[in-house]
């Protein structure tokens, strides 16, 4: 992407993006884990004007048999965008776009997650994207990770997922709606922060190294901050009601 | 001695670090010892593990289980055992070694439906879980109420050395039969005492967080004993 023409200020003169934030700065995250009565785990994340539903099964039966692995057990990701989660009436049958979204997703989560224990089982995640507005696989992974936290499914780490990217030519963090269409580019990251191995990377434009290693540089660190997110989530869910023993 | 005081963690919290041993739902990361699910730190004469406060049952072996017969098929029944695994009960466990599927009717010893508790024989997780009913207070399960709990909230609801359900058992004059699945059959004479009890087996599955959990669970069965 060159960046299109537009009539959106991405960045004004005193260094204030459209939305009103600075360039370091992410939009107001909120996750709740435990949302769902009939999952196994479920998280709702609102990133920005992103609204997500997350549920998770499983570890349980795989159908189709054939799928199944004697060794270890298996994660499906599905992604999907709900017909009224964008301006136009988007068609709910699976996109291009998002089957490689839940490919990708997927393989950001299968670092994480331990299915060794469960051989012959799949766990299942389904994305529900209520509500769209630029960084919604960023939102969709770290919702979740929360999920298959809550779900009980054993994680070497929970995944956080926020993107960096260049608009104005300026490099700023959490890139959205706005920024992704008429910027220059987008560089979403999946982040294990205890483990500090990154588990998703894509890049949708042209940076040049420099802005590539402050693109990095900002994304881990707004992914420090979702993190620190995710996990009060889980601490609401499972430690507020009562005191420690 | 319990060591250290137990915390609340996530997945991915840095527990301890040092030389202690990575036991249940940790693993070992550097010096690190990093939990894997949510749950409560106990780091105990040089080993640390997590007890869960979320997930489901995964089988072990000598757990003791209730389990539903779902199916059968000429050889063995199948039992759903509250897992993502089904319990196998082979045949030749009920009707002993020279069983044969022409003259042996087994819907007659065990009909789809009926509850059993079951020993979990061998669970190496290369096939299904085989299970056994053959054993003393195990077998079909005939009188009594089923009650289904969190699997991770039952070592509560037995407490330590058993003293959580024996109080309970004997303020209400009830049987209870705890599976490790989460699974349990309260059986007593007396009506009111089985409603107290599946009542205090609540407020246990409701509380298990709560430190003085064994003074609530006394108060609430002796509140209602007039």
């Amino acid at each position: 992407m060159g960046g299109r023409d537009t009539d959106i200020v991405l960045l004004d003169e005193n260094g204030i993006r459209c939305d009103g934030r600075k360039v370091n700065e992410t939009r107001k995250v909120t996750i709740k884990a435990g949302v769902l009565k009939n999952a196994n785990g479920s998280a709702y994340i609102e990133f920005g004007d992103n609204k997500i539903l997350v549920g998770v099964y499983g570890p349980r039966d795989v159908h189709p048999k054939h799928m199944s692995d004697t060794d270890t057990g298996i994660l499906r990701c599905r992604y999907h965008m709900a017909p009224f989660s964008v301006g136009e009436r988007k068609n709910p049958a699976p996109s291009r776009r998002e089957v490689e979204i839940s490919k990708v997703i997927k393989e950001a989560l299968e670092p994480a997650v331990m299915l060794k224990e469960f051989p012959r089982t799949a766990v299942d995640v389904y994305m529900e994207v209520l509500q769209a507005d630029g960084g919604t696989r960023c939102a969709a992974l770290t919702g979740a990770s929360v999920a298959l936290a809550d779900a009980g499914i054993p994680m070497r780490d929970l995944v956080a997922g926020c993107a960096a990217g260049k608009a104005a030519d300026a490099v700023i963090l959490d890139v959205n709606n706005e920024e992704d269409q008429a910027g220059q580019a987008d560089l979403p990251i999946g982040y294990m922060p205890n483990l500090k191995k990154i588990t998703l990377l894509q890049l949708d434009g042209v940076l040049t190294p420099e802005e590539y290693k402050q693109c990095i540089e900002i994304g881990i660190d707004g992914c420090n901050q979702v993190y620190e997110i995710q996990k009060k989530a889980l601490q609401d869910k499972f430690f507020a009601s009562g005191e420690k023993q | 001695m319990s060591g250290e005081r137990k915390r609340h963690v996530i997945p991915g919290e840095v527990i301890t670090s040092g030389s202690y041993r990575a036991e249940q739902n940790t693993i070992q990361v550097g010096d690190n010892i990093v939990s894997t699910i949510v749950g409560l730190s106990d780091v105990h004469d040089g080993s640390v593990r997590v007890i869960p406060l979320t997930g489901g049952y995964l089988p072990k072996d000598d757990d003791l289980v209730i389990g539903k017969i779902s199916s059968h098929s000429s050889l063995s029944w199948t039992a759903d055992i509250n897992s993502c695994y089904v319990g196998m009960l082979p045949a030749s466990d009920v009707f002993g070694r020279d069983y044969s599927s022409s003259s042996d009717d087994m819907t007659a010893k065990l009909a789809k439906g009926d509850l059993i508790a079951a020993r979990i024989v061998n669970a190496d997780m290369t096939r299904d879980p085989l299970i056994t009913i053959s054993g003393r207070e195990l077998g079909k399960i005939d009188s009594g109420e089923l009650v289904k709990i969190s699997p991770n909230k039952v070592p509560r609801l037995i407490g330590k050395r058993g003293s959580m359900i024996q109080m309970i058992e004997s303020s209400t004059n009830s049987q209870v039969t705890i599976g490790q699945n989460g699974l349990l059959v309260v059986s007593s004479e007396d009506p009111n005492g089985l409603l107290k009890a599946i009542q205090a087996i609540e407020l246990i599955e409701e509380q298990a967080h709560v430190a003085n959990l064994t003074d609530q669970v006394n108060e609430m069965l002796e509140s209602k004993s007039e």
